[in-house]
Order: C-alpha cells, then sequence, then structure tokens
C-alpha cells in the first residue's frame, strides 16, 4: 500500500521560474490496485511518480509504503519494493552490458552486490526462460548487449527484469510513448499480465486514452498539480474515450 | 635492442595507469586529472619508504592506500559537492603536487644503491630478465584481480553507473558511493604504476607525473581501438588489450626517439601521437560516410 499524505512538490522555490508541479495532494493507492493516471503535460503526473520513486524528494507531506515511512529515503534504497519502467528505453538498462548482465543486476535489486560472480549456468537458464515468454527468440542472444536491441524490446526486458527479484510496486511511467504501435501492444500486455500474475500495485502513467481505459483498476486525473478525477472500478469500467476527451478540454 | 627492451618494461610499468584509467574513463565515464598527481604520489611514497628500508609488502600496502585517498578525494569532492569531475581532479592533482614536495623534501630522490623490487627478488640473473618477468609477474597479478572483480556482481554494478545511471539507481545502488570506490582503485592502480616506475627508473622525481594521464589515455585508446576492431567483449581480453595498448604506445614513441628526434620534443611527440591515434577512426568513418 502507498500512502500519499499532503505532499506538495515546488521547484526553484522563491526564485522568479517557480514551479508548484504537486498542489497540496492524498493518495492511497491499495495493494494490487492498478492506478492509470492521465493529464495534460505539465499537470503533475510524473512529479507524483517521481515522488514515490524517491527520484525527487516532496517539499511538504509523507509518503508511506507498506506503513513505512519513505518520504526522506533516496530512490536506491525505495527500490526495496520499487520497480520502474521509464519512458526512454534508454534509461532502463544499460546499453553496453549483456542482456544477461543486466538480468543480473535486476536479479539483485533488493540484494547487496557483493564480490563473487553470480552468473553461473543455472542463472542463465532462468533468465533464458524468463525472457522466452516474449516468443522473440531473445532467449538465444542473453550474451547480446543491451543496445544493439530495439526500443520495444527494451522495454518488454525491462518489465521482466522487474520481476526478476521480490517485487512490490511497479511504476509506469510513459513506457510506451517512444515505440510503435505493435510494440505498444506488446509492452502493455506483458505489463498487465505479471500485474495480475505478481498481483502488483502498480501506476501507469499515459497519454495514451484507450491504454487508460483498457488497463488498470482505478483512474485519476490530474490538472495543475492536482487530483481533479478519481475512479474506482466500477466506474472505470463504464467509462468511454468520448468522456475522457472531455475531460482534457 | 636494449632499447627497445626497456620501452617494453616501460610499457609494462605503465600498463597499470592504463587499466586505472581504463577503469575512470571507460567504465565510469569520468575524465580523470588526479592521474598526475597520485602517480607522482606513489612514486614519492615508495622512495621516501625504500630508502628507510621497510620492507616492500608494506610499500606496496601505503602506496595503495595513498592512491585510493586522493581517488577518494576527488570522488568525494565531484559527488558530495557537485563538481565538474575533470576540476575535481585539477583541485586535487595540484593539492598533491605541494603534498608530494613536501613529502619528498626535495625535487629530486635518486633511489639507485637503495634494495628494492627488482633486486630484491631474484628469478633470473640476468638483471633485465629478471626485472622483466617481475614486472610480467606483478601485471598478471593486477590484471587477474580487477578482470576477475569487473566480473562480480559488484564489477557489473559498477559497469553499468557509467553506462547507465538512472537504471542502476533503480536497482538499488548508490551512485555516489560506486563512482568514489571506482575512483579509489584507479587512483590506486595509477599510484602502483609510480611504484613500479620509479624504482625501475631508479630515482623519484616531483615532475614524473606530469602529462602522465596523457600516456595512459593514450594507452587506452589504442587499446579500444583494437577492442573495436576485433569486435571483443570478453573482460579478460579487454584488460589484455589494454595492457598491450600501453605496450605499443611506448614501443613507437622508443622507435620516434630511435629516429633522432630531440628528447626535450618527448611531450609534444607524445601528444601529437595521442592526437593521431584518437582522431584516426573518425577521419576514417567521416570518409565512408
Amino acid at each position: 500500500m502507498i500512502e500519499i499524505e499532503s505532499v506538495e512538490k515546488v521547484f526553484n522555490q522563491g526564485k522568479a521560474n517557480e514551479v508548484k508541479a504537486l498542489e497540496k495532494t492524498d493518495i492511497i493507492i491499495k495493494d494490487s490496485e492498478f492506478l492509470v493516471v492521465v493529464g495534460a503535460n505539465g499537470s503533475g503526473k510524473s512529479t507524483l511518480l517521481n515522488a514515490i520513486s524517491g527520484s525527487i524528494l516532496p517539499s511538504k507531506g509523507a509518503i508511506f509504503i507498506n506503513g513505512e515511512n519513505v518520504t526522506s529515503l533516496p530512490e536506491y534504497k525505495r527500490s526495496r519494493w520499487i520497480a520502474r519502467v521509464f519512458q526512454n528505453p534508454l534509461s532502463g538498462t544499460a546499453p553496453d552490458l549483456s542482456i544477461l548482465d543486466n538480468f543480473r543486476l535486476a536479479s539483485l535489486r533488493t540484494a547487496y552486490k557483493g564480490l563473487s560472480i553470480g552468473i553461473n549456468n543455472s542463472f542463465k537458464k532462468k533468465v533464458q526462460d524468463k525472457i522466452a515468454v516474449l516468443g522473440m527468440g531473445l532467449e538465444n542472444k542473453i550474451n547480446q548487449p543491451m543496445g544493439t536491441l530495439s526500443g520495444g524490446q527494451r522495454q518488454a526486458l525491462t518489465l521482466l527484469m522487474s520481476i526478476m527479484d521480490d517485487l512490490k510496486i511497479l511504476l509506469l511511467d510513459e513506457p510506451t510513448a517512444a515505440l510503435d504501435p505493435r510494440s505498444v501492444d506488446l509492452v502493455m500486455k506483458t505489463a498487465d499480465h505479471l500485474i495480475k500474475q505478481y498481483n502488483l500495485t502498480a501506476l501507469l502513467v499515459t497519454h495514451n486514452l484507450k491504454d487508460a481505459l483498457q488497463y488498470g483498476n482505478r483512474i485519476i486525473m490530474m490538472a495543475e498539480g492536482k487530483v481533479i478525477k478519481d475512479m474506482a472500478e466500477a466506474d472505470k469500467t463504464g467509462l468511454k474515450i468520448s468522456e475522457m476527451y472531455d475531460w482534457f478540454v | 635492442m636494449d632499447f627497445y627492451l626497456t620501452a617494453l618494461l616501460q610499457g609494462l610499468c605503465l600498463s597499470v595507469i592504463a587499466i586505472g584509467i581504463y577503469i575512470s574513463m571507460k567504465i565510469f565515464n569520468i575524465p580523470d586529472i588526479t592521474t598526475d598527481g597520485s602517480y607522482t604520489l606513489g612514486g614519492v611514497v615508495t622512495g621516501i619508504m625504500l630508502s628507510h628500508q621497510l620492507p616492500i609488502s608494506l610499500i606496496i600496502s601505503l602506496v595503495i592506500l595513498a592512491g585510493a585517498g586522493a581517488g577518494t578525494l576527488t570522488g568525494l569532492i565531484h559527488t558530495k559537492l557537485k563538481i565538474n569531475p575533470l576540476l575535481s581532479g585539477i583541485l586535487v592533482m595540484t593539492a598533491l603536487y605541494s603534498i608530494n614536495l613536501t613529502l619528498l623534501g626535495r625535487s629530486n630522490l635518486p633511489l639507485l644503491n637503495l634494495k628494492n623490487l627488482f633486486t630484491s627478488i631474484v628469478l633470473f640473473t640476468d638483471p633485465n630478465q629478471n626485472t622483466l618477468w617481475i614486472v610480467l609477474l606483478f601485471i598478471i597479478l593486477i590484471a587477474f584481480v580487477i578482470g576477475y572483480v569487473l566480473q562480480t556482481d559488484f564489477g557489473i554494478a559498477m559497469r553499468a553507473t557509467g553506462n547507465s545511471e538512472t537504471m542502476i539507481r533503480s536497482l538499488g545502488v548508490n551512485t555516489d558511493r560506486m563512482k568514489i570506490i571506482g575512483l579509489a582503485i584507479s587512483n590506486s592502480l595509477v599510484a602502483l604504476s609510480g611504484f613500479l616506475m620509479s624504482q625501475f627508473q631508479g630515482f623519484v622525481d616531483i615532475n614524473m607525473g606530469i602529462g602522465i594521464v596523457i600516456v595512459g589515455l593514450g594507452s587506452v585508446i589504442i587499446g579500444e581501438t583494437l577492442i573495436n576492431w576485433l569486435k571483443i567483449t570478453s573482460v579478460w581480453l579487454t584488460i589484455i588489450l589494454v595492457i598491450l595498448g600501453s605496450i605499443i604506445f611506448q614501443l613507437v614513441l622508443a622507435f620516434t626517439l630511435s629516429m633522432g628526434i630531440d628528447a626535450n620534443l618527448l611531450k609534444l611527440v607524445t601528444a601529437a601521437f595521442v592526437l593521431i591515434i584518437v582522431s584516426l577512426p573518425r577521419i576514417s568513418l567521416s570518409k565512408a560516410s
């Protein structure tokens, strides 16, 4: 469970270019809830997500994960619960490292990375089995550098990497914004499948209203740093895409 | 022939710098100029301890610590005070000049008649051959340690830190800490090179570090050209090629000198040579496209 209590974020406080990215916000995201966040550019969606992940620290308020106060915990310590998929496919993986090395690091997200060689045959087999699910034939290319793959392949692998280690919360920050329609489909379906299979609490920030309708069991709309609409599953199911367009005008 | 043997030995001594620069420059993507200071620091610590007839093992440990200290300082300035890594390195390098001069007490210290690494271990009666094998064993040991570390889980995290910082932070790695450790390892290698070189050349000089970063960088770039050319991905081969890069570099310099170029122009020749190897791949690429 993620509890966001009166969180505010102001960038460049007191300067001419001061921006109130997040006004006093309260949200509770329950366990295994798949929350979709929509809103115009600059509405505070990404700030909200970054505040949860810890890549920015809130100016005011408190954040709790499973009852633990994580407000001042840096990102690398919150990785105990959280995995992320970034908008830029390059950010979620290390391009010069092999697929195998990337997966090795992901499998140690919550653990200490020590001075022993962890890649052995059973680990390779485990990674190959995980990747084979995608049906892209990547399981035979695990020694290839990550940078040789397409953006869609890298996003899909980033998703699989997130479940290599114990995971509670998955943050998806416009994961398909840079992808072609077929890859969008693959990445979103993989994400949805993993969230259900592993019972994850998830947060999806997206501009794609079709995806916003199709996936998730709760939707919020943000504008000017505030949550202006909040719909639970019952209301979300009946929602039409034309209604959502009206939210933006 | 002795002339080229000397160049080979120098190349081997300096290849430790090349491995250090490979770590800071290629793995962590940090241009670190602390090198010039930590190389001299390694030599100075060696010189002082040798003249007090302290055991070699103690000297090696202290040289490693001194280098690591210098690297840690640069790392702390860069990560905690958010100062550009180039500037952080220059600051520490400049400060080290005074420290080295104070430690040494004068600008030059001859070590010729002192017992050193090459005279305390005797594997062969011929001194040249003896030096060659001791240096070789030393380098193999270092290459083995670094090669092993780079393949461990910690090493993969190190490589990812310079490659994709956002990713590795979201995977639970404190990147600041990682960079400090990386710079410490890099500079302790550089100091070890100063340890080898000062005993090989038989003196410590306060100016021995000037421009040494270019020598290391040039060696890494030669090594990298070979790596790209041969499409190497193995960590072991990468390290071997970096060492080879350093040897090639010294042989080319020796060859230029043997053609009768004024020794005063050595640094100019070095800079020009590095410029050529840096720009060659780009020139041939732009022609191809």
